[in-house]
């Protein structure tokens, strides 16, 4: 490997380490250029920064910010580099396909939020559809995608039972284990998710991650 | 025989100034800024259209409003700044006025340590009556707030059931936390008229209050801003808490915090005054600091204890009463961390007098309701009613004359003038000042005391009943909600 490749390598990860979204972005389009198959830039360059902040994070190194702003970073870059996978007929290996959204009624997002980016980070393939959001349409898009998991927000105790009621939905036509379903929000137990036959819940986004990876077989 | 003692912070002798005259108008301005150029979303067609009838820069989208700043103050000046919070017995109505800080239980918890078990499990509509029970013989306590959901009743009337338990368990003012659709705010005010007696009643002796949360950043909950309106319309006081995070839901500072949340709060209070002038408001606050390694809740620390005390500036610069989270406290069990937390939230809301405390009773973060909790919460709050007292220095306190009979040596246990005024002394239930090997031999503490404490009054105390015919009515009420 050239000594100039090697440097970008170690820029982008760089780039994912210090949150700068404007430098990953500038290093993938620059990586284009230099004919660098994407699928490389993205394992040898950037999942490195996404590694090395992880790691730090876990530690009690990083706080949560930097988390994110990596997250952030990482995502923008992704985003150049995808339509040169496109054209080469490749795809990132992901680590599944993931569907987020706050149940109908509900109109806190925040957690969720937090839970699509490192979910992003972790490498998994995250489609976020808002807040408020009615059981048949997250059940269509997860169609829709392919999705292997979907996560479910709701901070109100009265709009937690929305949970069940697309739990329901999925037995109801039997897209289950197909689909596993996590719930969260604050007013989430494990009894309540045990309860709803949830495949899982988790009272932070760290711990989403270590959930979404045993849900889809690869913790 | 039930009590009827309240017992309130009044006439304090201690002072803090934790904020400058300028340092509250630069947050002040800094609001009116927010709200006029970042603005504030109000996801409510009523509410939308309230701020185009006056003018404001609506952008119907995305529901995002924008108002002059002579708006907001001249709306928030018809706010009235003091009233009553009515209660079943007017004995125990409470004074807004500035002079009085009111303690209230906490809410709207999801898990309660059984009272009798001592295992934790998901809460009942049982739990909101007992808890309701104990805090109407609890002198501390001064209201309620609906402490626990009662999930084993349907979400679309489960305010009401809540609502009705409190009430029917005590004669103590009643602020639901847990009423923010317009179907249940309507049908709660027509409980509340019938148990006022009539509309005229109610305006006169609000028996019932509500509180709103914000949607922060600088965002409400339609449903919320809908119930406050009809809260608003029956001159029922309202307020809206904003819960504003640094890191995550505000500016990783503090004065950026609380300018966002005060643009949340006002904003808000301002729509209602624009409705309907006058009508009874409050201003709630429960801002805190996020974990800044893992971004999570936290319910404590020293920010939160630094928020304690200033928001009730920003109330009194705005002339409205303050509703102030306390008694937050992250720990798992009633520990050190939740002394910790609990004492030193509430002696700094104290301390500025904020009006209303919320509240006692809670572990992690507002989920868990612990009975022990709640009743050394009360303790907790107790000592600080003593210490806002502060030090009375006359003659008779100086005691020069029982000095002179003691003399050097000697003690003062067999002074009349010690007889007299031992009683001032504070008394505690749960701390624990026995000797070590008592101690030793029991292994009870604090935490033993409070449950048992709670437990007995469970099992005697008889709350004043409430006319069968008003719980019938308040049933045909609620089965009309719940039949949509």
């Amino acid at each position: 490997m050239s000594e100039e490749i090697e440097k970008l390598y170690k820029d982008m990860a760089q780039s994912i380490i210090d949150g700068d979204s404007d430098i990953s972005v500038d290093l993938a389009k620059k990586s284009i250029e230099m004919n660098i198959p994407p699928l490389d830039a993205i394992t040898k360059g950037f999942v490195i920064g996404v590694n090395y902040i992880g790691d730090q994070f876990g530690a009690g190194e990083a706080f949560l910010p930097e988390l994110v702003m990596a997250g952030e970073a990482m995502k923008a870059a992704v985003a150049v580099l995808e339509p040169e996978l496109l054209k080469l007929g490749e795809a990132r290996e992901t680590m599944g396909r993931v569907i987020l959204a706050t149940v109908e009624g509900d109109i806190h997002e925040i957690g969720k939020t937090l839970v699509g980016t490192m979910l992003s980070a972790s490498g998994f393939e995250v489609t976020d559809m808002g807040v408020d959001q009615p059981a048949d349409k997250i059940i269509g898009k997860a169609l829709e995608i392919d999705a292997n998991l979907i996560g479910l927000s709701a901070l109100l105790t009265t709009t937690m039972v929305r949970q069940r009621e697309l739990i329901e939905e999925l037995d109801k036509e039997n897209l289950r284990p197909r689909i596993k379903v996590m719930v969260g929000g604050a007013p989430i137990t494990r009894d309540w998710a045990t309860k709803i036959k949830a495949d899982g819940t988790s009272e932070d986004a760290v711990g989403a991650v270590q959930l979404a990876k045993q849900l889809v077989g690869k913790a | 025989m039930s009590h009827k003692k309240i017992k309130t912070i009044s006439d304090p002798k201690l002072k803090l100034e934790i904020l400058s005259k300028q340092d509250v108008q630069k947050i002040h301005e800094a609001t009116l800024h927010i709200i006029e150029n970042v603005g504030v979303r109000f996801p409510s067609k009523r509410a939308l259209q309230i701020w185009e009838d006056v003018g404001a820069d609506v952008n119907p989208e995305k529901r995002i409003v924008k108002v002059k700043p002579h708006l907001i103050e001249d709306a928030l000046k018809q706010a009235p700044p003091a009233y009553i919070l009515g209660a079943r017995d007017p004995q125990q109505n409470l004074s807004l006025d500035g002079n009085h800080v009111n303690l209230g239980t906490d809410g709207c918890g999801v898990e309660i340590i059984d009272i009798h078990t001592g295992v934790k499990r998901t809460t009942e509509l049982q739990d909101v009556r007992d808890i309701a029970r104990i805090a109407d013989a609890t002198e501390e306590v001064a209201f309620h707030w609906v402490p626990v959901s009662a999930q084993d009743t349907p979400v679309e009337a489960r305010g009401l059931h809540e609502i009705k338990a409190v009430w029917e368990n005590s004669t103590k003012h009643v602020q639901s936390e847990s009423i923010y659709n317009a179907d249940e705010a309507k049908a709660s005010m027509e409980m509340a008229i019938i148990l006022a007696g009539s509309k005229e009643e109610l305006r006169k002796r609000p028996v019932l209050s509500l509180m709103q949360c914000t949607a922060p950043p600088l965002g409400h909950d339609g449903g919320s801003l809908d119930a406050a309106l009809i809260a608003a319309e029956h001159g029922v006081p309202t307020g809206f808490m904003t819960m504003t995070a640094c890191m995550t839901t505000g500016p990783a500072t503090m004065a950026g915090t609380l300018a966002v949340g005060n643009a949340e709060v006002i904003a808000a209070t301002a729509l209602l005054q624009l409705a309907y002038p006058g009508a009874p408001v409050f201003y709630a606050a429960a801002q805190t600091a996020s974990d800044p390694r893992t971004g999570v809740y936290t319910g404590g620390g020293p920010e939160d204890f630094l928020f304690g005390a200033a928001t009730n500036i920003l109330s009194d610069f705005y002339n409205i009463p303050l509703s102030m989270g306390s008694f937050a406290t992250g720990a798992k069990e009633p520990n050190w961390q939740a002394g910790l937390e609990g004492s030193l939230s509430t002696f700094m809301a104290s301390v500025v007098m904020s009006d209303m405390l919320l509240g006692c009773g809670f572990l992690h973060g507002s989920r868990i309701w612990s009975y022990a909790e709640m009743m050394m919460d009360c303790e907790i709050f107790s000592i600080i009613e003593k210490m806002m007292h502060g030090i009375e220095v006359n003659e008779e306190t100086l005691a020069l004359d029982a000095v002179a009979a003691v003399g050097p040596g000697g003690h003062y246990l067999a002074q009349k003038h010690t007889i007299k005024h031992m009683r001032e002394l504070f008394l505690p239930q749960f701390l624990d000042r026995r000797p070590y090997s008592k101690w030793e031999e029991t292994g009870e503490d604090a935490r033993e005391w409070a449950v048992q404490k709670a437990r007995k009054i469970l099992k005697e105390h008889k709350p004043d009943l409430l006319d069968e015919k008003i719980s019938k009515e308040f049933d045909r009420i609620i089965k009309s909600v719940e039949k949509k």
